[in-house]
C-alpha cells in the first residue's frame, strides 16, 4: 500500500502551483492513498517484454512544413483579448525575481 | 407534435418539403429551453441570434438546424468555460474544428451545455454551475461528463448535440438519459479547440435522438485536421449510405456480463436480451469470457483498466491544465475546484521523478495489453457488446466524496477508451417505474464506425426501445 503523507501533498501542490490549505493537505493525502490502493492492483499484471503505448493508432512523426501561416495566427489584440492585466500591448505577469 | 421533438433527419425532410419552417423549429426549441432549463440546468449559455444565423444556412446540409454543444468546445462569440469558474466569462479568440465544421455545414450552435468541470466526472455534478438533472426523471443524474448535451437531446431542447469522451463521457450520459451517443475512434474527429483533458484519449462525437442522426452528423465533423496531428488520414466512408444494411451474419461477442459485480444485475440481463435481438436479426452471438490475464478468445477484465486510466488520465490532466495560469485568460489557479485540484496533483505525483516509471510507464505497458487484446478479439468478432455503465442513472448527490466515483462508473468502457476504438450507446431498456433507461454499448475495431452504426441501426429498429423510432 502506498501511503501518501500530507507533506508530499504539500510538495505536489507547490510543483503544480495549486494553493491548498493545511486542512486540505490532510484530505487530499487520504484521497490519494485511497486512489493509489486501486492503482496498485495493477502491478500484479505481467508486462515483461511489453512496450508502452503512447499513440493508439500508430501515427508517427506527423510534421508540417516549417513555415509561418499568418491565417492561423492570433493578432496581438486577439491574444490580449481575455487578459485582466495588460500594459502597452503586453501581458503583465507576476514578478519572479526580486532585489534583496 | 412540436417541431423540437423531430430528429435531425426528419426535420431536414420536412423542411425540404416545406411542411415546417425554421422559424417554427426555433420557436418550439426555444420554448422548450425556456420552460425546462431553469429546473434541469442543461444550458449554460444560449445564442440569442441563433434563428437569424439559421436563416442564412437553409441551403446547406444541416439546413440551419440547432445543435447543442458541450461547453468544452471553443466557440467564437459564445463564452466557453468547460463548466469551471477558472474560465468564467472566457471568450474564445478562435473556433474548435468540430464546431467550425458544423457551422460550415449549416448547423447553428444554439447554446453551450453543462458538463462536469473540465470533463472530470461522470455525473455533471462537479460543474461549478450546479448539476444538470436527468430529463427522464429529475431526481436522477444525467451522467457525464457530457450530461448537458445528453439531457438537451433527451428533453428535446435541441435537435442534436455534440459531446466529447475521454472514457465514457459520451456513452454513459447517453445511456442514462435514454439517447444515442457515438464515441468515434481516437483520431477520427479533431481535438483542436477542445479544452483538453487526456490528450491520448479525447474523442469528440455526436449525441443524438437516433442512430441515423449520429451517422449523419458524424459525416460532417469527422476527418483529418491540419491543426490536430493525431487525426487520421484514412478516408471516411459515408456512414449514412449503407446504414440500413442490417446485422445479418455479423459475429458479435457479449462482454463483461460474467464479472461477479455485473452478473445477475439488470444491466447484464438487458445486454443478454440485446444479444437475442441480434440473433433474431441473423447475427451469430457468443459470450466472451473475462480473464485477468491476456488469453486468446477472452476479454481482459476491466479492472486493470481502472488503474491504467487513473494514472494516464491524471498525468495528462496535470500537464494539460498547467496552461491555466490566469495571466493570458481566466482566473488564477486558486479557482480550480476540488476534483481538478485532486487530479492535477495526483498526476503531478505520478509523473514526478522516481515515480513516472513506476506509475505512468507501467500503466502505458498495460494499455498495450488492452490494445493487443482488442486486436485479437476483432479478428474473431465483427463487434463486441456490453453495457456502457454498471447501473441505471444514480440519484442526485451520489457523487459524495469518493475520489474514484467516475472510474467506477466508467469501468466498463475504460478498456475500449484506452485502446481508442469506437463504440456507440443506444437505448436498450426502460424501467417503467422510474422512467430511466439502460444503454447498449456496441464496440467496433479502429475506424469501423460504419459497421458499428449499421448494427446499432438494425438493433434500434428491432428492439423498439428508442422513443424517437416509431415501429
Amino acid at each position: 500500500m502506498t501511503k501518501i503523507s500530507p507533506n508530499l501533498v504539500k510538495h505536489m501542490s507547490k510543483l503544480a502551483k495549486i494553493p491548498i490549505s493545511e486542512k486540505e493537505e490532510g484530505e487530499f493525502a487520504k484521497g490519494f492513498s485511497k486512489t493509489l490502493d486501486v492503482v496498485d492492483k495493477l502491478f500484479k499484471v505481467d508486462v515483461k517484454n511489453v512496450e508502452p503505448t503512447h499513440q493508439v493508432t500508430g501515427l508517427e512523426n506527423v510534421l508540417r512544413e516549417d513555415k509561418v501561416d499568418e491565417k492561423k495566427m492570433l493578432s496581438q489584440d486577439q491574444a490580449l483579448s481575455n487578459t485582466k492585466k495588460k500594459y502597452n500591448g503586453y501581458f503583465v505577469v507576476d514578478q519572479i525575481l526580486a532585489e534583496d | 407534435m412540436k417541431t423540437n421533438e423531430l430528429t435531425l433527419k426528419k426535420a431536414i425532410e420536412l423542411l425540404d418539403k416545406k411542411e415546417i419552417s425554421l422559424d417554427e423549429i426555433y420557436v418550439d426549441t426555444l420554448a422548450a429551453i425556456n420552460e425546462k432549463n431553469k429546473d434541469l440546468n442543461v444550458y449554460l449559455k444560449i445564442d440569442k441570434d441563433a434563428l437569424e444565423k439559421a436563416k442564412k444556412e437553409s441551403n446547406k446540409p444541416l439546413r440551419g438546424l440547432p445543435i447543442a454543444v458541450k461547453d468544452n468546445f471553443l466557440t467564437i462569440g459564445l463564452a466557453t468555460t468547460a463548466s469551471s469558474k477558472v474560465l468564467d466569462g472566457f471568450m474564445p479568440p478562435y473556433e474548435s474544428t468540430v464546431t467550425k465544421r458544423i457551422k460550415n455545414s449549416g448547423g447553428v450552435v444554439i447554446g453551450k451545455t453543462n458538463m462536469d468541470a473540465w470533463a472530470h466526472g461522470s455525473s455533471t455534478e462537479t460543474s461549478d454551475y450546479g448539476p444538470t438533472k436527468n430529463p427522464r426523471n429529475p431526481k436522477y443524474l444525467p451522467g457525464g461528463s457530457s450530461g448537458g448535451s445528453a439531457a438537451a437531446v433527451a428533453a428535446d431542447m435541441t435537435i442534436a448535440a455534440i459531446g466529447s469522451e475521454t472514457a465514457g463521457s459520451i456513452r454513459q450520459p447517453a445511456a442514462w438519459s435514454g439517447v444515442v451517443g457515438l464515441k468515434p475512434t481516437y483520431g477520427r474527429t479533431s481535438r483542436y479547440g477542445v479544452v483538453a483533458m487526456g490528450s491520448s484519449l479525447d474523442s469528440p462525437g455526436p449525441i443524438t435522438k437516433t442512430v441515423e442522426d449520429a451517422a449523419f452528423l458524424l459525416n460532417y465533423i469527422a476527418g483529418q485536421d491540419s491543426n490536430d496531428g493525431t487525426t487520421s488520414s484514412l478516408p471516411i466512408p459515408d456512414c449514412g449510405k449503407d446504414l440500413k444494411k442490417g446485422a445479418k451474419d455479423l459475429k458479435i461477442g457479449i462482454c463483461y456480463i460474467d464479472h461477479p459485480n455485473i452478473k445477475a444485475t439488470p444491466v447484464a440481463k438487458a445486454v443478454e436480451e440485446a444479444g437475442r435481438v441480434f440473433e433474431n436479426l441473423g447475427a451469430k452471438v457468443e459470450q466472451v469470457g473475462i480473464s485477468s490475464e491476456l488469453e486468446k478468445g477472452k476479454i481482459l477484465t476491466h479492472e486493470h483498466a481502472i488503474g491504467v486510466y487513473t494514472v494516464v488520465q491524471r498525468g495528462e490532466v496535470s500537464s494539460n491544465l498547467s496552461r491555466y495560469d490566469g495571466i493570458r485568460y481566466g482566473q488564477d489557479r486558486s479557482h480550480f475546484g476540488h476534483e481538478a485540484k485532486n487530479r492535477i496533483m495526483l498526476g503531478t505525483f505520478s509523473l514526478s521523478k522516481g515515480y513516472s516509471d513506476k506509475y505512468y510507464n507501467f500503466a502505458q505497458k498495460v494499455r498495450s495489453l488492452y490494445i493487443k487484446n482488442f486486436k485479437e478479439l476483432f479478428q474473431e468478432y465483427d463487434l463486441l457488446i456490453s453495457s456502457p455503465s454498471p447501473s441505471y442513472a444514480l440519484p442526485l448527490g451520489s457523487l459524495s466524496d469518493d475520489p474514484m466515483f467516475g472510474e467506477l462508473q466508467d469501468m466498463l468502457v475504460e478498456p475500449s477508451s484506452l485502446a481508442g476504438i469506437t463504440g456507440i450507446s443506444v437505448p436498450c431498456f426502460r424501467d417503467e417505474k422510474t422512467n430511466l433507461y439502460l444503454g447498449l454499448n456496441i464496440m467496433g475495431d479502429y475506424f469501423q464506425e460504419e459497421k458499428v452504426l449499421q448494427a446499432a441501426w438494425a438493433y434500434e429498429q428491432a428492439s423498439g426501445w428508442n422513443p424517437w423510432v416509431k415501429i
